[in-house]
């Protein structure tokens, strides 16, 4: 799978075309919003939120939560990057509301029913708006979109939970398909 | 160094790695003047064994980097992994008059390491019908003139294909061709049952099985990696670095020269021939001149057309060989303008393993032979199957989780995507010249470039898209997403013609063995030779007319001792 259709497929996952470096604005980065720790801790616990240890590595084994931070700032325009930092804010806001405690302090099931309604609230976002053109991105999608690919796309993911083939050796067309994992890319 | 050869060779990429290696196997003392650096086989592929998780952003540039190059940036296969094979967009300026994004790649081995590598054949119909059909002038030269030299090629190159004996898209020398997948064997059938087309295995420059030429090369059979742009420690796929250069050094002959920007072809009012090269050093921007009895022209469509136009003289004053207007004009590209993707319940019991560096082609269907559409010229669609990741959509409200990590790591539903490769018309009005006032660092005018789409393209747009829909529908594809993006030309990177060949002098730059109609020491055997654009990639069709080309220069300077 090439690059292409790995961001292809992440747009499936998430109802919404990958948001990146392909979307260009004029305005700067301001140097300020550079990944702070704070907010890796943070990412690194939605990520592992989302995609768990489990018999195979969790997105904080792959270090997911550095790949979002570092991604963001990197390659968002300075809007998305400001939707995706006050998202934090407002979950963390949500998790006091609900659980009288900060995201970080709430326990596992807390922390997946607090992310499963904000991923709803965020699928009706993407398919009111439609996959490409309208509103601005949900902060959510915008952050599932680069915990599915950092966690993708790290050693981790690529070579214990996906299957890799660095040197793949010929090609087959057809073969039996009995409920492994994808090829990783 | 040395300043005369028997051959000068400008430009290093697809077709000047093919000048070099037929002109220096016919025993000529041959220079290849590159603008660019130089690029070894393997030692030179930077990112060739990079794993995507030692990329900081995973293959991704940063923002402020396309933002400074939004125009290279867009090109196909353009990433944080390759873009070192790619110019920078402030290094290269040229003038846009149309929109027109333009691709180039300046390094030994030119664009040839970050080729698509489709590699079909032209049919006899793709050469017949511009003449026939009256949209073009006749092509001085038909497939039987060309099939020995798609063979001479295809065996040293290594294509492979299925033998399928289409008559619009002639079997070639073809090492075993990638098996198609459940779905894609599912499109073949329902395309030849329900609509007598084809559905054919990519024809791709990929050495699916080694054979002894490719040995002799340094060459293996194609591991399948998949990550060809980078550079292939195998040499998988073909490129002048691993092939054609190479081969030409072992003979001895062979000097290249980078950092050579050509500047102009020099007119010798004596001899009435071409006599050399006038070139700046890229660092030093020192001027030189080599000499030699013949000349390649190779630099890529547009810029060998600059340079003819550059090469001013007393009896030239509007470029070498230009009489008469034609050179700059009947400028083409093909038309990539329209895709979609549909999905496909079912097959579920069969996967792949592991990846195709090829995509599957199906043939031109229009205007064959005969005119039966509202537009002019025909198309191929390239296409393929795959399984795409598990859609969030698919899982029945699991949105985080263990449950849901183990659902989006399996493949999910089969999809398939076809995209257009259409024919555009040779017409005076797409035309590049030179800039009268703007030059390039190197005291290079800058070109202009005025090339755009008519009215044929978008009728053809529209056909593709109703009978691609129709063809996924057929075959039981639901959720076909068509879209025409309306991407600018260029990024095709197939642009065609500017020196067009053709038997009649007053209309045709160059005669049918490629060279210039007044001033024959001169062939120009890149996309700039191109009569008409076909529908078919024409890369491997550029290599043909140069082997043709060059063993015709070798036969004349043995015969001669110059250029008759």
């Amino acid at each position: 799978m090439d690059r292409r259709e790995l961001l292809r497929a992440i747009a499936a996952w998430t109802g919404s075309a990958f948001v990146g470096a392909d979307r260009l604005l004029a305005a700067e980065l301001p140097a300020a919003a550079a990944g702070r720790p704070q907010q890796v801790v943070l990412f690194d616990e939605i990520a592992e939120t989302i995609l768990p240890r489990t018999d195979t590595p969790g997105a904080k084994d792959a270090q997911v939560g550095a790949y979002v931070a570092r991604y963001s700032a990197a390659c968002y325009t300075p809007a998305n990057l400001a939707i995706l930092h006050a998202g934090l804010v407002e979950l963390d806001a949500r998790a006091h509301q609900a659980h009288g405690t900060g995201f970080l302090r709430c326990s596992g099931p807390q922390k997946q029913a607090l992310l499963a309604a904000v991923d709803a609230e965020a699928k009706r976002h993407a398919q009111a708006s439609g996959a490409d053109h309208g509103p601005p991105p949900h902060w959510f999608t915008l952050c599932k979109q680069l915990v599915l690919f950092g966690f993708f796309t790290s050693e981790a993911g690529e070579t214990q939970v996906a299957r890799y083939r660095p040197v793949p050796g010929p090609y087959k067309g057809v073969v039996p398909y009995r409920g492994e994992t994808f090829w990783a890319w | 160094m040395e300043t005369q050869y028997d051959a000068i060779v400008i430009g290093s990429g697809i077709s000047g790695g093919w000048a070099a290696k037929e002109l220096c196997e016919q025993g000529l003392k041959t220079l290849v003047l590159e603008r660019g650096r130089d690029v070894q086989h393997i030692k030179d592929y930077p990112t060739m064994a990079l794993r995507r998780w030692d990329f900081d952003l995973r293959g991704d540039n940063p923002r402020a980097w396309n933002e400074a190059n939004p125009l290279i940036s867009r090109a196909a296969g353009y990433d944080a992994t390759t873009k070192h094979f790619f110019v920078e967009d402030a290094d290269h300026p040229y003038v846009q008059e149309k929109p027109f994004l333009w691709v180039r790649g300046y390094q030994v081995g030119g664009k040839s390491l970050i080729w698509g590598r489709a590699s079909a054949r032209w049919s006899p119909m793709d050469f017949e019908a511009p003449a026939r059909l009256g949209y073009g002038i006749p092509w001085p030269i038909g497939y039987d003139d060309v099939a020995p030299w798609y063979a001479h090629v295809e065996k040293f190159i290594g294509v492979c294909g299925s033998r399928e004996g289409i008559a619009t898209m002639p079997d070639g020398e073809y090492l075993p061709p990638y098996e198609l997948n459940a779905v894609e064997q599912h499109l073949r059938s329902v395309l030849r049952e329900k609509f007598d087309r084809h559905y054919v295995s990519g024809r791709w420059a990929h050495v699916t099985e080694a054979q002894e030429i490719h040995r002799q090369q340094g060459r293996a059979t194609c591991r399948n990696r998949n990550l060809c742009m980078r550079g292939c420690p195998f040499g998988g796929y073909f490129s002048s670095n691993a092939s054609t250069l190479p081969w030409a050094r072992k003979t001895g002959n062979l000097t290249v020269r980078p950092f050579s920007v050509a500047h102009s072809i020099i007119y010798d009012e004596a001899t009435q021939q071409a006599s050399g090269v006038k070139v700046i050093d890229a660092n030093t921007h020192e001027e030189l001149v080599f000499s030699a009895k013949v000349i390649f022209v190779n630099a890529s469509a547009l810029n060998s057309t600059l340079i003819l136009l550059n090469s001013t003289s007393k009896r030239f004053p509007h470029g070498l060989g230009n009489d008469h207007d034609v050179l700059g004009r009947y400028v083409g590209f093909h038309n990539y303008r329209a895709g979609m993707s549909g999905e496909i319940d079912g097959f579920e019991d069969s996967y792949y393993e592991v990846y195709k560096p090829a995509e599957s082609i199906i043939p031109n269907f229009r205007n064959v032979g005969r005119q039966d559409t509202d537009f002019l010229g025909g198309y191929v669609i390239f296409s393929g199957a795959s399984r795409r990741l598990m859609d969030d959509r698919d899982m029945h409200g699991e949105a985080v989780g263990a449950n849901y990590k183990q659902a989006v790591s399996r493949p999910g539903k089969w999809t398939a995507y076809m995209y257009m490769q259409g024919e555009t018309l040779p017409k005076a009005s797409n035309h590049v010249r030179l800039s009268p006032d703007r030059r390039d660092r190197w005291g290079v005018p800058q070109l202009v470039v005025s090339v755009g789409y008519d009215d044929n393209d978008d009728r053809m747009v529209r056909d593709f898209l109703a009978e691609g829909r129709r063809m996924l529908e057929t075959a039981g594809f639901t959720h076909v997403n068509a879209t025409d993006n309306h991407q600018p030309p260029g990024l095709d990177i197939h642009e065609m013609g500017g020196a067009r060949m053709g038997a009649d002098p007053k209309t045709s730059m160059l005669n049918a063995h490629n060279q210039l109609h007044l001033c024959r020491n001169v062939y120009v055997t890149d996309g700039a030779c191109m009569t008409s654009t076909g529908s078919q990639s024409p890369s491997i069709l550029y290599m043909a007319l140069t082997a043709r080309a060059a063993n015709h220069a070798a036969a004349q300077l043995r015969r001669h001792g110059r250029i008759a």
